[in-house]
């Protein structure tokens, strides 16, 4: 997903001059076909976060588009006030790519865990906050992120995620993807966790129970419309998200359906407990533990439904 | 630092920061005092900007890093023609245009929104970076405050800018010796200052930031080196201009100011209220 991201900035970096890389630290060879070809518009610029935000800020102010990429959770903790004040307040488009969203750092423990990543961005107002299910899909994105109004949080998965976006929907930020059909069960996904949502799907199928999967890759601004007409059709709703359950697709969820009068609805939010992950392993170990695959999703369908 | 005497034009410029506090009774007053010759002769004699067309893309853009001292801005852009008079004295006020701290796009002129420190300079240098990619000659000042280079993202910053050889950018340090608790040197010590700029990268002058002619000179002859960002550090008196605000601490930020107290203000700049 990081791959095909980047790719994709170069891409646009070569025909719209108005592109800069930045990068904090980044491995070693990072884009250098894009340093080599545009060396001008492509920055290293050492582990300062907060300078570089303030840096692209001061560069989006005068019509550039500054594309960050950086451990997620040092865009995000470390330069939050630069995001809001200097970024976000102004609406200025910066574009801040995101590694390692949610528990793809499980072994290197909290420091590198973003847990909470879009909670934060998404109560900075103006931002938009997209976190894409896989590769294919970030290529769809990616092109879109040229003319869209405003400052960007991106969440960047591990990297050879299973494809599982649907090709032929349409990828528009802002508006959620349907990416099944079902009339008993309503299961809203953020991010990669569309896989799990999906398997949920398929295996609550072979039970007899049929569950739509709503892909909500962008939380902010949050399709209301779409979620809302979803659900009203559904007998219960399963919210899932590798993030904490504060402050996420969960909890944004959750307000809407109760503001539109939905609140007896039977609902389940699926997220990382409100803790430190500390337990190392790997993203998938974490996951099971934190009860986010699709064997937990299609249990929570079950108790709901019961 | 002599006590510089202050000249007809720096006390009218005191004498209407009083006039916008003795509406709202409120700002940080020292601040502002502390900044007025830096500020003043930037948009009389230095900075090429256009009042008429604020966002004019080749102005010379200043950044007022530490925000709080804005009460001196406002005065220098209305003075200039930016806004009408009449916007300063709704200073924080329900919907007004200027509040405590400045906000770019919702006043002409202000080029940043400042007021958390440590911020001005980076954004400083992108937009020193921007004129250097479009090829453009206008310059970038920012103005920070000595308490604000506390701040570790000053220090990001002044990297960067002399990474960049960034000979178009100038910071300028309004260096009054104290900050909102009292003393640098007690809440945390600049100096060696200069030395920590030139070991930065930066092309250092010093100066006297009450002296007009002096201050004038400095800020003409930017850049101070072919290769290295400059900086200037303005050696300041806070509260200049009013005797018992001076150098005191107790006077940073202030509300429901008095009217005796603004009496006091008034008859120690030596102008009628």
């Amino acid at each position: 997903m990081r791959k095909a991201c980047l790719s994709e900035i170069y891409g646009l970096a070569k025909r719209d001059e108005r592109v800069l890389f930045f990068g904090s630290d980044l491995g070693s060879g990072t884009l250098s076909e894009f340093k080599r070809e545009i060396p001008d518009r492509f920055f290293m610029e050492g582990i300062a976060e907060a300078n570089i935000i303030g840096v692209m800020s001061g560069l989006a102010m005068n019509g550039k588009i500054p594309y960050l990429n950086a451990i997620a959770v040092f865009l995000t903790r470390r330069c939050y006030e630069q995001a809001l004040l200097d970024a976000a307040m102004q609406n200025l488009k910066i574009r801040l790519i995101g590694s390692g969203g949610g528990l793809v750092y499980a072994p290197l423990g909290p420091t590198h865990i973003a847990f909470e990543d879009m909670a934060l961005m998404r109560a900075i107002p103006n931002m938009t906050v997209v976190a894409p299910c896989d590769a294919e899909e970030m290529k769809r994105l990616m092109p879109l992120t040229l003319d869209y109004d405003g400052p960007m949080y991106i969440r960047l998965g591990k990297g050879g995620d299973p494809i599982v976006s649907p090709p032929e929907k349409p990828f528009v930020i802002g508006k959620a993807i349907s990416v099944t059909e079902g009339k008993d069960a309503l299961i809203v996904s953020t991010g990669i966790m569309l896989k799990e949502a999906l398997d949920a799907s398929y295996a609550l199928k072979e039970k007899g129970i049929s569950a739509a999967v709503l892909h909500m890759h962008t939380l902010k601004p949050i399709d209301a419309e779409t979620l809302l007409k979803k659900a009203s059709g559904a007998k219960a709703v399963v919210t899932v998200e590798e993030h904490s359950a504060v402050g996420g697709l969960g909890c944004a969820v959750a307000e809407l359906i109760l503001e539109a009068g939905l609140g007896s609805k039977k609902f389940k939010k699926l997220a990382i407990p409100d803790t430190y992950p500390n337990l190392y392993g790997s993203q998938e170990l974490l996951l099971e533990r934190y009860g986010l695959k699709s064997a937990d999703i299609t249990q929570a369908v079950l108790e709901l439904l019961r | 630092m002599e006590d510089t005497a202050l000249d007809g034009i720096s006390l009218d410029y005191r004498k209407d920061i009083l006039d916008i506090m003795d509406r709202a009774r409120r700002g940080h007053l020292p601040s502002a005092l502390s900044s007025v010759e830096i500020i003043r002769v930037l948009y009389e004699d230095v900075l090429r900007v256009d009042p008429q067309n604020p966002l004019w893309p080749d102005r010379d853009r200043f950044i007022l890093s530490k925000g709080h001292g804005c009460l001196a801005l406002y005065v220098a852009l209305a003075r200039k023609g930016f806004f009408p008079r009449q916007e300063l004295y709704g200073f924080c006020e329900f919907g007004a245009m200027l509040g405590g701290h400045p906000e770019y796009m919702k006043a002409p002129g202000v080029e940043a929104s400042t007021g958390s420190l440590g911020h001005g300079l980076s954004v400083g240098i992108g937009i020193a970076l921007s004129a250097r990619l479009d090829g453009r000659a206008f310059r970038t000042f920012a103005l920070l405050s000595d308490g604000e280079c506390d701040e570790g993202s000053v220090w990001e910053a002044a990297m960067c800018a002399s990474k960049h050889r960034l000979t178009n950018l100038t910071a300028i340090v309004d260096y009054n010796k104290m900050q909102c608790y009292g003393e640098t040197c007690e809440v945390m010590d600049l100096e060696p200052f200069a030395e920590k700029w030139r070991s930065f990268g930066f092309a250092v002058k010093e100066v006297d930031g009450h002296d007009v002619a002096g201050l004038g000179r400095v800020f003409r002859s930017v850049p101070f080196d072919a290769e290295r960002p400059s900086v200037v550090i303005c050696h300041t008196l806070k509260g200049k201009g009013i005797h018992s605000i001076e150098h005191n601490a107790n006077w940073h930020h202030k509300s429901k100011i008095s009217d005796e107290e603004m009496n006091t203000l008034y008859r120690e700049l030596g102008a009628p209220r």
